[in-house]
């Protein structure tokens, strides 16, 4: 009831054009990306959004290469919604929106082809690198979309390979040599709450959104990845609209933190 | 990777002759599953799903009970033989999306009010795959919903399209599923010009984008009305049916 109650709130203020701290409906919260964090991870961020606060680790090894792509590294994202995070988020196997949250970010490096996967073989056919990113959610207060997205890029951009031994056994002390990355995939994530699109919402403004769509955007006014949520539907003038939102949002963010 | 030598669009036709905004043939049944409260069969081309849904039922387990509401269970699902290569039975984490898109697309459509503290259970098995199992699953959940008779607003509709050697083409396949280079699955209801599931991968212009949503929601319109045409069938007027013994 008391949900509910805060839900209606929500949709007033939005209705009334207004936000609980102030900000425009296309307005992102403070965002603060470190990078480095984790000094045993090959790279790490922990981005801070308002109160949202994801930290995002890249791990390497050696492993087996697809059979239909021999030559490639191999990519895997995997997020972790822990119940350090959220009274509302529990312990065990990832559910639904775990696996939703690393798919989407999963497709949005993978399709813009931001890591040079060719760089990333050892022996084709046998041996390549296989990068791991792992998403972890260490205060959820909304948006862990974008928060998600900007983290895992700036982790992967600022991630070293390691150096093979000639036994093949991994050397990390002296990792000099960057992961190659040619693009700088951004998600940015459309709500809607009361029939208006609005960015990054709060927890409390979560609670009223009735759809959402995301939006990973590249250099050059490209598309990489789409990805709809929720039970509300977008018109297709809605879904132009949003996707124009986040090609703004897309170029502003690359030149204000990935420059 | 240079194998892009070869063009598998020449001239404006496709490896099966079909042209650029032109869907497979499609084939749409109503009950198909005699235990089912509704099922629904859905072909399009190559790609079969069949789906059946139970409910609304008794809500286990009880802890994820709705005061207000229904609950909605989905679960697509692809058979181990369904591809060339056999899929490992049990849930993954492309199904675990999957499945969770679809829902939420099928739940707008339901009045899920009106079935407080239930469960309705939607489970969809794709048979065989030739692309786009997402929306040939969808498409046959949605007969399956309104041949369960659950109330709904409307029937909701499910096709892609894609990009292949540059082109934006309705409803990707066979051949070109391989060297295609965008996939974006839509589910639209017509009547309220309204997309309730949209999924892209692959690299667009937004021109590109909105020519794809436009060729995908007319694919829709068509598969609207076959889905209609099933259910008529099933229930024409002056004709028995067989009922079952409870």
């Amino acid at each position: 009831m008391i949900t509910q109650i805060s839900t209606e709130y929500v949709r007033d203020m939005i209705k009334a054009g207004k936000r609980f701290d102030g900000r425009g409906f296309e307005d992102f919260r403070d965002l603060k990306i470190e990078t480095g964090y984790v000094k045993n991870a090959e790279g790490s961020a922990m981005v801070t959004l308002g109160r949202t606060k994801v930290l995002v680790g890249v791990k390497m090894k050696v492993g087996e290469p697809f059979p239909d792509s021999p030559e490639d590294g191999v990519l895997m994202v995997n997020a972790e919604l822990g119940p350090i995070a959220s009274p509302d988020f529990e312990s065990g196997p990832p559910r639904a929106p775990a696996v939703e949250l690393a798919r989407v970010v999963d497709r949005g490096i993978r399709e813009s082809k931001a890591i040079s996967t060719d760089k990333l073989c050892i022996e084709p056919g046998e041996k390549v690198w296989m990068v791991s990113v792992d998403i972890h959610v260490l205060n959820e207060d909304g948006n862990l979309m974008d928060a998600s997205s900007i983290g895992a890029i700036a982790a992967l951009l600022e991630a070293k390979v390691p150096e093979l031994n000639e036994d093949g056994t991994i050397n990390r002390d002296n990792m000099k040599k960057n992961l190659e990355i040619k693009e700088i995939p951004v998600a940015c994530t459309i709500y809607k709450i009361a029939g208006k699109l609005v960015l990054d919402p709060t927890l409390k403004e979560e609670s009223a959104v009735e759809g959402r769509l995301t939006v990973t955007t590249i250099e050059g006014d490209r598309l990489c990845a789409m990805q709809k949520g929720g039970q509300c539907g977008f018109t297709p003038e809605e879904v132009y609209k949003a996707v124009d939102i986040s090609l703004k949002k897309g170029k502003e963010m690359r030149k204000k933190y990935f420059k | 990777m240079s194998e892009k030598e070869k063009k598998i669009i020449v001239n404006g036709k496709r490896p099966d002759g079909r042209k650029l905004d032109e869907m497979r043939d499609m084939e749409a049944r109503a009950g198909v599953i005699d235990r089912a409260d509704g099922s629904g069969y859905f072909r399009l081309g190559n790609t079969i799903a069949i789906a059946a849904v139970y409910g609304p039922k008794e809500m286990h387990p009880k802890h994820l009970l709705d005061p207000v509401r229904a609950y909605v269970k989905c679960r697509y699902n692809m058979a181990p033989f369904s591809t060339t290569e056999r899929i490992r039975p049990g849930p993954s984490r492309r199904s675990t999306e999957i499945s969770e898109v679809i829902k939420n697309a099928l739940s707008s459509v339901l009045f899920l009010e009106e079935f407080p503290e239930t469960a309705i259970e939607i489970f969809i098995e794709i048979l065989q795959a030739d692309a786009s199992t997402r929306c040939v699953g969808l498409n046959a959940a949605a007969i399956a919903l309104a041949d369960a008779g659950i109330p709904m607003r409307d029937l909701i509709s499910s096709c892609a399209a894609g990009k292949v050697d540059g082109e934006i083409i309705l409803d990707v396949a066979g051949e070109e599923d391989c060297s295609g280079e965008v996939d974006l699955p839509i589910a639209y209801i017509p009547r309220k010009n309204s997309i309730y599931l949209l999924q892209m991968d692959g690299i667009l212009k937004k021109d590109e984008m909105e020519k794809a949503i436009g060729m995908a929601t007319e694919g829709c319109k068509k598969i609207y009305e076959k889905q209609k045409e099933a259910l008529k069938e099933k229930y024409k007027t002056g004709e028995k049916k067989e009922v079952k013994k409870k």
